[in-house]
């Protein structure tokens, strides 16, 4: 008797737990994976605080996220990469409004390699990069390698560049940062989330390309900042536009976005890769929550509001125990200033 | 039974069950045409766009929204064919020797253990290429057969442990539980008399296997190779771990390669624009179209082969 006196106790719980979440506010988004760990970590936070809303977020990809933004799936989107000017006219015309940028926090991506021999912490320049990943340079002793290496013994090995082969937005940074500092790369294979890549293997996903590295030797990969470090990947330093080899961490990469917030755009589709500041890491970006500039639902509308606000505030403390960059006070400045844009 | 009314024969139950069958039936037929129906609406652009040059165009470069299955059909082609020529003789072998000459209780127990390996999750496949077969490939297998044989463009290097090869003998393993499955159960299926007859007749064991048996089991052996082909054309995970997902097109079997599943798999979550997605959508259309042509090819070789006379029922 008393057991079944618990057990309905218990079903009336549940009952009264999925009603009550039932009546709490929904809010669909959907996107980049790179910041997943983070936004379930803000969603659930915000929800402890504010009982009455709940973030549901899928990361289905950025190109996903920003679709499913466009078709109207989802309240939210979330991506790696800003929108081009395409796409921000693709949901104009299917919404009849415009869709607003806001920076959350931010990640870089770094050169990862594995050399037979080679035990040192490598430094490249931007040449050497792109020359890599266009597959000029092919051995590991090349001048442009070796030169920014003294004192290292390098192989006259051939280079195996390996990449990813599933569309991410890690792809995105590094050939925006190619883009950038090689006008060859820029008109040979541009920017975007799947490139046609010039020379190398593909990998899927982080633990792909890591994978193959490991295996294969005299390779070369990129990784996001936070998989190296979450897996004790060692990496090589990357030359900035000041002309210091910089090894990522995370004041390297807010000090870029602290370099580039001086010439932010109104709209905060901005690049930061290449960024100026001596101590700024040039492969760094920011990732964007995607918000339609006008939400008819009211609640809706407050409650989204009201996230980004607390993701400026209290949010981003949570950003360096997850490995995330927090965004620079001027940013944050500027993000609270737009938040009134939404309506 | 003709003379009956519809309404008697539906109180029997009969009709009931006809019925109820033939929706079964026909939501198979439902399926593949809607199938066909949505891959070819929804790769509309990319039809419009390419046209047949899609076929031949070796490019796949999103930046300059330009898109061509060829590699990918290549890829696709080339390491299903290699699993078959590996998998082909391995698995009948087996199928012979647990039908006919293997003890029955030996016979069992492997075939518990093969059914086992028909329904371990492609991924893991995968990961046994990607720890095992990858480095085995670049360090003794390339090795060995690019020194003798390099001077043909098939061993041609450098390897990198991934590409066609790898992912042919990954696929290999992957469908050879099949064949020995399916073949198994035709082969035990002979009856008994077909046997008796070949050895009253003065045939040892192995002739009447190798004579009587085997061509009597043949269409059933014929649909386990069907099988295990339309599998490799179809898998998508463990050949996008161990192919090394680089649109080439390359005699040597050592190359990088990619493959119309593996590169569907990848590109779609992140892909953009209309153009892009439609023509990911319109390589899905070019691999069932491969599917349905070799299905109708293999038809064809039932019929051709069967007509020869080797005394199967068709």
């Amino acid at each position: 008797m008393k057991r079944m006196a618990v057990f309905v106790l218990g079903v009336l719980a549940l009952g009264v737990m999925v009603w009550a979440r039932q009546n709490a506010l929904l809010i669909n988004g959907a996107g980049a994976s790179f910041p997943n760990p983070i936004y379930s970590k803000w969603f659930d936070e915000y929800h402890k605080k504010n009982a009455n809303i709940q973030f549901n977020y899928q990361s289905v990809g950025s190109g996903a996220g920003i679709k499913q933004a466009t078709d109207g799936t989802v309240d939210f989107g979330a991506s790696d990469g800003p929108m081009n000017d395409e796409q921000l006219k693709a949901f104009q015309d299917k919404r009849g409004s415009g869709i607003l940028h806001f920076p959350t926090v931010l990640g870089a991506a770094v050169p990862t390699y594995n050399i037979p021999g080679v035990t040192a912490v490598l430094n490249f320049t931007p040449d050497a990069l792109a020359g890599i990943f266009l597959g000029k340079i092919t051995k590991w002793n090349d001048p442009a390698i070796a030169g920014a290496n003294k004192g290292v013994n390098l192989p006259a090995n051939d280079i195996v560049v390996v990449h990813r082969s599933d569309g991410s937005g890690t792809t995105y940074i590094w050939t925006d940062y190619l883009s950038k500092v090689s006008d060859e790369w820029k008109n040979k294979v541009g920017k975007n989330t799947s490139v046609n890549w010039p020379v190398g293997l593909g990998g899927k996903g982080s633990e792909g390309v890591t994978g193959l590295v490991k295996q294969t030797p005299n390779s070369i990969t990129y990784v996001e900042l936070i998989y190296a470090a979450q897996n004790n990947i060692s990496y090589g330093t990357v030359k900035n536009s000041s002309g210091n080899f910089i090894k990522a961490d995370l004041a390297g990469v807010s000090a870029a976005a602290a370099g580039a917030a001086k010439d932010m755009p109104d709209d905060f589709r901005v690049s930061i890769t290449n960024a100026p500041g001596k101590t700024a890491y040039p492969i760094s970006s920011f990732t964007w929550l995607l918000i339609p500039a006008k939400i008819p639902d009211a609640a809706k509308r407050d409650a989204i509001k009201g996230f980004v606000k607390w993701m400026l505030a209290d949010g981003q403390n949570f950003a360096e125990g997850l490995s995330y960059a927090k965004l620079p006070k001027e940013v944050v400045e500027k993000e609270k200033k737009a938040i009134n844009n939404i309506q | 039974m003709g003379s009956r009314s519809f309404a008697s024969r539906l109180r029997d139950g009969d009709e009931i069950a006809r019925l109820i069958t033939m929706v079964f039936a026909a939501t198979v037929v439902l399926i593949t045409l809607l199938l066909v129906y949505e891959l070819w609406t929804n790769s509309a652009l990319a039809r419009a766009k390419f046209g047949f040059h899609f076929f031949v165009t070796r490019v796949w470069d999103p930046n300059i929204d330009q898109y061509g299955a060829l590699p990918f059909m290549y890829g696709t082609l080339v390491t299903s064919v290699l699993a078959l020529l590996i998998a082909v003789p391995l698995g009948i072998g087996a199928a012979i020797f647990l039908a006919e000459l293997a003890p029955p209780r030996i016979s069992d127990t492997l075939q518990f253990f093969i059914d086992l390996l028909a329904a371990v999750p492609s991924v893991i496949y995968g990961l046994l290429g990607v720890f095992i077969i990858v480095p085995l490939m670049r360090t003794v297998i390339f090795p060995g057969l690019n020194k003798p044989l390099g001077f043909m463009p098939f061993f041609k290097g450098p390897s990198y442990g991934v590409g066609f090869l790898t992912a042919g003998i990954v696929l290999a393993i992957m469908v050879i539980p099949y064949i020995i499955s399916v073949s198994r159960e035709v082969l035990l299926s002979v009856p008994r008399d077909q046997r008796e007859a070949a050895l009253a007749l003065g045939s040892t064991r192995w002739e009447s296997t190798w004579k009587v048996v085997v061509p009597f089991a043949k269409t059933g052996i014929l649909g386990s190779i069907f099988l295990a082909l339309a599998r490799a054309l179809g898998e998508t995970m463990a050949v996008t771990m161990v192919i090394g997902n680089t649109p080439t097109i390359s005699a040597s079997l050592f190359s990088p390669g990619d493959s119309i599943a593996s590169v569907i798999a990848n590109q779609f979550t992140e892909a953009t624009g209309d153009l892009y997605l439609q023509s990911l959508v319109g390589l899905g259309l070019v691999l069932f179209l491969m599917t349905f042509i070799l299905n109708g090819l293999a038809r064809l070789l039932i019929l051709v082969t069967t007509q020869r006379g080797s005394g199967v029922p068709t």
